[in-house]
């Protein structure tokens, strides 16, 4: 099998280090706070890229693919001045909401809609939600394997290999295109949008597609179709001041030693 | 009572402490059974660690054929499963296994699903979550409102209950597809035996990060002193003093122990966000300002290589 097409998911996250919340719903506020491209799903991209040009002879198409508010844009722009060839960004009213069962559903639709690739690559988590299933139920709903979390990542035709720290052992996957892959932040660092790439990108195809486009029904996402529900969000109070003391000639450990034993540690 | 399915974790047989919780947690719910994946000939041993947790029942299905084969399989043979039991809730680990199982699950069942929930409670009637979101900062309480709830639990929910169940082994003979079966493991090389415990499980995990300069010393002779897991920061793993297995923060491990200390790390987002819902949480640090004090129940302002192994000495005193 020759590799003709990679589509990699991108998504707009508020900035981590911005003052993050929800709204009155108890949804994540997307609007009220700065985005950008995820981090995480920028070693994403970057492995799409590495990949289309290794096989530099195949000719493969990069689209990165997004779901989110007009904002999210941004994310897809990114991906086109790091170097993915076209973009496509689901956007709708009603997707506002979505749980990651009904964000995996857009995303199925909208892949088979600009036609299934041969490897779909994604991050290893949002930096916001942070659930890392939507991988999992994106290959479910697509049918096809999914090899996650990879360090290492290394394609041959249609055999894919990749090496990842497990909980209790590093592993080494193969699996064969066509499939699901995400890769983590040690799969290497990602490029920086040349000034040559900010330019071509302002060329490249964006394509807006609605949920009618893509033949989902808005019943089918948002809140009200999600298949869980939150009851209350809660912020963290603040932790008490802890108490803190300075080392002083090992006065120091020795406070510490009574906190801990005063705890039941020791 | 109904069921409730509880996928166990185990590597080769050896039952993983987070089932232990989640069978705890399954009491709460209804009646735990247990479900091991796995090699048969280990089925009795697994049987035994369960029961003496509660496990009712046991569902044993048989590994040989799909041993070594991604998630698919284990989704697919849950699906089953749930499809005959009808079960209240499904309990599976939310490690990352765990929650790509998940998350098949959930779509195969047409079932709402709840990850990194670290607490699980019955309240008037309805199974109420408890997730901790953006680097721990908010709390969100959340139910499951269409088909069987899945929840991935994370470790250190809740405290593992003796207490004995019935303990009935069922093979379960579960057909699994072709398609299920192609991503697999070529290799596996196991991790080398530390004698500590594993790091998202462990009740005490003790840290280093940029303020150790590179030497670990002081911080691994302290986790050993208390019996804990030791950890690393972003900084510490990018400088190559410590594999990215020992990090802890959002590109690493997320950890949730009883006590957490923090020695020459400041604190930054990264690094709370993997260590904020430590139940107590402790720091050495040499500049008073590192935001880690933020966070502490108690902190010590020093060079930890002077702190730690004072600390260290005082506790082997104290043991005798």
């Amino acid at each position: 099998m020759t590799l003709s097409n990679i589509v990699v998911l991108v998504k707009y996250v508020p900035d981590a280090t911005a003052d993050r919340k929800f709204e009155g719903d108890n949804t994540v506020d997307r609007v009220g706070v700065d985005g950008l491209l995820s981090e995480l799903d920028e070693y994403a991209v970057e492995q799409a890229l590495q990949i289309k040009e290794k096989r530099a002879d195949e000719e493969i198409t990069v689209t990165a693919l997004t779901v989110g508010p007009a904002e999210a844009e941004a994310a897809v722009r990114k991906a086109l001045q790091m170097g993915a060839d076209k973009a496509v960004h689901v956007q709708d009213d009603a997707i506002a909401g979505s749980d990651a069962v009904a964000t995996s559903l857009v995303l199925a639709k909208a892949i088979e809609k600009i036609g299934v690739p041969e490897l779909v690559v994604g991050g290893l988590a949002s930096t916001d939600g942070g659930l890392s299933v939507v991988p999992a139920m994106l290959a479910e709903r697509l049918g096809l394997p999914q090899v996650t979390l990879a360090a290492v990542v290394e394609t041959q035709g249609d055999q894919v290999r990749i090496k990842r720290d497990g909980d209790t052992a590093t592993e080494v996957i193969g699996g064969t295109l066509p499939l699901v892959l995400s890769v983590t932040d040690q799969s290497g660092e990602a490029r920086y949008p040349s000034f040559k790439g900010i330019m071509a990108a302002k060329k490249k195809p964006l394509e807006a597609l609605t949920l009618a486009d893509i033949g989902v029904d808005a019943s089918e996402v948002g809140l009200d179709a999600a298949w869980t529900q939150v009851d209350t969000v809660t912020a963290r109070p603040p932790r008490t001041a802890g108490e803190i003391v300075k080392d002083e000639d090992g006065s120091g450990a020795t406070a510490l030693v009574e906190f801990l034993a005063s705890k039941k540690f020791i | 009572m109904s069921e409730v399915l509880v996928l166990v974790d185990h590597v080769d047989g050896a039952v993983r402490k987070p089932t232990l919780e989640l069978l705890a947690i399954a009491k709460r719910i209804g009646e735990p059974s247990a479900v091991f994946i796995g090699g048969a000939d280990k089925a009795d041993a697994v049987a035994e660690t369960v029961k003496t947790y509660g496990a009712e029942k046991v569902y044993v299905v048989d590994d040989a054929e799909i041993k070594g084969y991604l998630v698919a399989p284990k989704a697919e043979a849950l699906q089953q499963l749930a499809e005959k039991t009808s079960p209240a809730a499904i309990l599976i680990p939310s490690s990352a296994e765990g929650k790509e199982i998940a998350g098949r699950l959930a779509i195969k069942l047409s079932s709402g699903l709840i990850t990194d929930a670290v607490d699980v409670q019955v309240e008037g009637g309805e199974i109420v979550t408890t997730q901790s979101v953006f680097a721990g900062n908010f709390t969100v309480a959340a139910k499951v409102v269409k088909g069987t709830p899945i929840i991935a639990v994370k470790p250190n929910a809740a405290a593992p209950e003796e207490g004995a169940g019935a303990g009935a082994v069922e093979a379960f003979a579960a057909t699994i597809s072709d398609a299920a079966k192609t991503a697999q493991i070529v290799a596996a090389q196991p991790r080398q035996a530390t004698g500590r415990p594993e790091l998202t499980e462990a009740a005490i995990v003790v840290s280093g990060g940029r303020g150790t300069g590179g030497d670990f010393t002081a911080v691994e002779a302290l986790a050993d002193a208390l019996g804990a897991a030791v950890g690393a920061s972003r900084a510490a793993v990018d400088s190559g003093w410590k594999p990215h297995t020992f990090q802890v923060g959002q590109t690493g491990k997320t950890v949730s122990p009883q006590l957490y200390v923090a020695n020459g790390i400041s604190g930054a987002i990264q690094h709370r966000a993997g260590m904020q819902t430590s139940k107590t949480i402790v720091a050495v640090n040499k500049d008073e300002e590192a935001p880690i004090f933020e966070l502490v129940d108690f902190g010590v302002v020093g060079d930890l290589h002077a702190v730690l192994p004072a600390v260290t000495a005082e506790i082997e005193k104290r043991k005798g």
